[in-house]
């Protein structure tokens, strides 16, 4: 039935500035690969990676879209938006680099860990940005076999 | 069989199938059906939540009866520190434990004092930067099977001390039969609980293979008759021997407390104890070093099987503790102990992901996308009539197959109405009418 085609998809819209919401849709996708059985480990990281990537949304975009996608092998995070984008991709790879507003940092965020703590989680991660249009961010995790 | 012992059951004669228990278990383990509550057994981590709210007292915990120590020649006792607190006007822990004596016990071992054992290891525990951070307590039973349960990722950052109570009985029933010669097996020792999950983990050990202790007697069944013995006390024989620190325990943050540390967490109540853990799992409380989760509120002067107000009895224990008589654990005293008993949890602590929905990963997508489909069509009102304690459960429930969509009233209603319409729709359609079709068929 389906069989290795199955997939299962959430989609959570995120609303930038929305510190209120912040890590809800995080531990959604947490709860969701937990009942799904995949390993804890991976669960651990995924969620870590999820949860960065929610606020970066919310710190650093206009707002966007944060999807979970399953498959059998696979565990897919999109952080999808509509700008502003990132001018320097490798400068904002950096640790300790931070473009964050000061709302963002008066509330404890904005160490410039976000996303190498994304790549450090991630089995693969790939973000293409353009200034202006927005960013994508897609970060892959393999389901090992038991 | 011995897999899923439990303390707490269900009276089923005293259940109304009302909605108190589902609704606050940390572990979505109690459904209503036909009318009366069934507990999951796997899911069930004997946290005693259900015990404290349910109106009609149809959640008990199994312990065993003051009278059951006379299957022993000698017996032992083991007072948790929470006893300490049950009594008015006490201001000597002597005389609970003198107490104690007289109600036909030979020997008095506090816990307490096996919790200044277990402080002594954490400390030397925590002096390891090899071990996961934050290390966290094995004292409250609860809190290791939610773990096992709900959070298998963190088994790994259990210290792997045993608790104060399974210490304390090897201290006990070593120095008792030394001491007066007799066969360990001739000794019963029984522990004197506020905590419904010290019992299972009596039956049914975590981390290790068998427990130390014999038995469980509540709080609740002893305390008339201790009380009564209290009152007409001559000089006994009993040495105080938990320090301050030891005696503390018993609140919440006591364990923290005593390891004199700087960075740690001392969290009560099992749905706080459950937020924080979720931070832990994903590691955004990096600078810990030891977390302390308590299941009951305040700490197990909150246990259900005790008496007193729990916070009554923390102000007790607060002030007893200031008392209490014992010194720290000397390097030189841990070395002979660690020597003479089993103080390591030396079994492994398998993971209990009941929470998952098949383990073939292709089969809990089919489900979970079942799930979505029928909880999608559900109310969202969460009200708990069908007996399953959200929608959401009651969609998972559905997919198990272990409860059908018009358990929910607001869908039954719909296909009463449904049936009501059709019904009305095919009467119209019999020529005759309704007399000559009732006589038809």
């Amino acid at each position: 039935m389906g069989g290795n085609n199955r997939s299962i998809e959430q989609v959570f819209y995120i609303k930038a500035g929305d510190f209120a919401s912040a890590g809800e849709a995080s531990s959604q996708i947490k709860k969701t690969l937990k009942q799904l059985g995949v390993d804890s480990g991976v669960v651990r990281r995924a969620t870590i990676a999820a949860y960065e990537a929610e606020m970066n949304l919310i710190i650093h975009s206009i707002g966007g879209e944060l999807k979970l996608k399953v498959t059998p092998e696979t565990i897919i995070i999109t952080a999808e938006d509509k700008g502003p984008g990132i001018p320097d991709i490798d400068l904002a790879m950096q640790e300790g680099y931070s473009t964050a507003p000061e709302i963002a940092r008066e509330l404890g965020f904005g160490a410039g860990m976000g996303l190498p703590n994304i790549k450090r989680n991630a089995d693969r991660l790939n973000i293409q940005s353009k200034v202006g249009e927005g960013t994508l961010v897609e970060i892959y995790f393999d389901i090992k076999a038991r | 069989m011995k897999e899923y012992y439990h303390s707490v059951t269900l009276r089923k004669d005293k259940c109304r199938g009302c909605t108190n228990c589902i609704k606050r278990c940390p572990t979505e383990a109690i459904r209503v059906r036909d009318g009366k509550a069934r507990i999951i057994a796997e899911r069930c981590i004997d946290c005693g939540e259900c015990i404290r709210v349910c109106p009609y007292h149809a959640k008990v915990a199994v312990t065993d009866s003051l009278s059951s120590i006379e299957k022993f020649r000698y017996r032992i006792a083991l007072p948790a520190p929470t006893l300490y607190g049950q009594f008015k006007n006490v201001d000597d822990i002597k005389v609970i434990l003198a107490g104690l004596k007289k109600l036909g016990f030979d020997y008095v071992y506090e816990v307490a004092r096996g919790a200044d054992y277990v402080t002594a290891f954490v400390r030397e525990a925590l002096k390891d930067p090899n071990r996961k951070r934050p290390l966290i307590s094995s004292a409250c039973p609860a809190i290791v099977r939610l773990i096992q349960v709900r959070f298998p990722e963190l088994i790994d950052n259990i210290v792997d001390v045993d608790s104060p109570m399974e210490i304390a009985a090897q201290l006990a029933r070593t120095e008792f039969c030394e001491k007066h010669g007799v066969k360990p097996q001739e000794v019963g020792v029984f522990f004197i609980t506020p905590c419904a999950a010290k019992m299972t983990s009596i039956r049914n050990p975590v981390g290790r293979k068998e427990s130390s202790v014999d038995g469980a007697i509540s709080i609740q069944e002893i305390y008339g008759p201790l009380y009564n013995q209290m009152n007409n006390l001559k000089e006994e024989d009993v040495v105080q021997m938990a320090s301050p620190f030891g005696v503390g325990w018993a609140n919440s943050g006591g364990a923290c407390l005593s390891l004199g540390i700087d960075s740690y967490l001392a969290v009560d109540g099992i749905q706080n104890v459950i937020r924080v853990l979720e931070e832990i799992e994903d590691e955004k409380l990096t600078d810990l070093e030891y977390f302390e989760g308590l299941a009951c509120p305040g700490g197990c002067v909150g246990g259900p099987l005790t008496v007193e107000n729990g916070f009554v009895a923390k102000n007790r224990i607060r002030k007893l503790s200031e008392k209490a008589k014992g010194n720290p654990v000397s390097e030189k005293e841990l070395q002979e102990v660690a020597q003479k008993i089993q103080w390591r949890l030396d079994e492994k602590i398998p993971p209990k992901p009941v929470m998952k929905l098949d383990d073939d990963i292709v089969e809990a997508m089919r489900k979970m996308e079942m799930i979505e489909e029928i909880y999608n069509s559900l109310p969202g009102l969460d009200c708990g009539s069908c007996g399953s304690p959200s929608c959401r459960t009651l969609a998972e429930d559905i997919v198990r197959g272990f409860a059908s969509e018009l358990d929910c009233v607001f869908k039954l209603r719909e296909k009463v109405k449904q049936l009501a319409q059709e019904m009305i729709e095919l009467s119209e359609k019999i020529p005759g009418g309704k007399k000559e079709n009732e006589r038809q068929e």
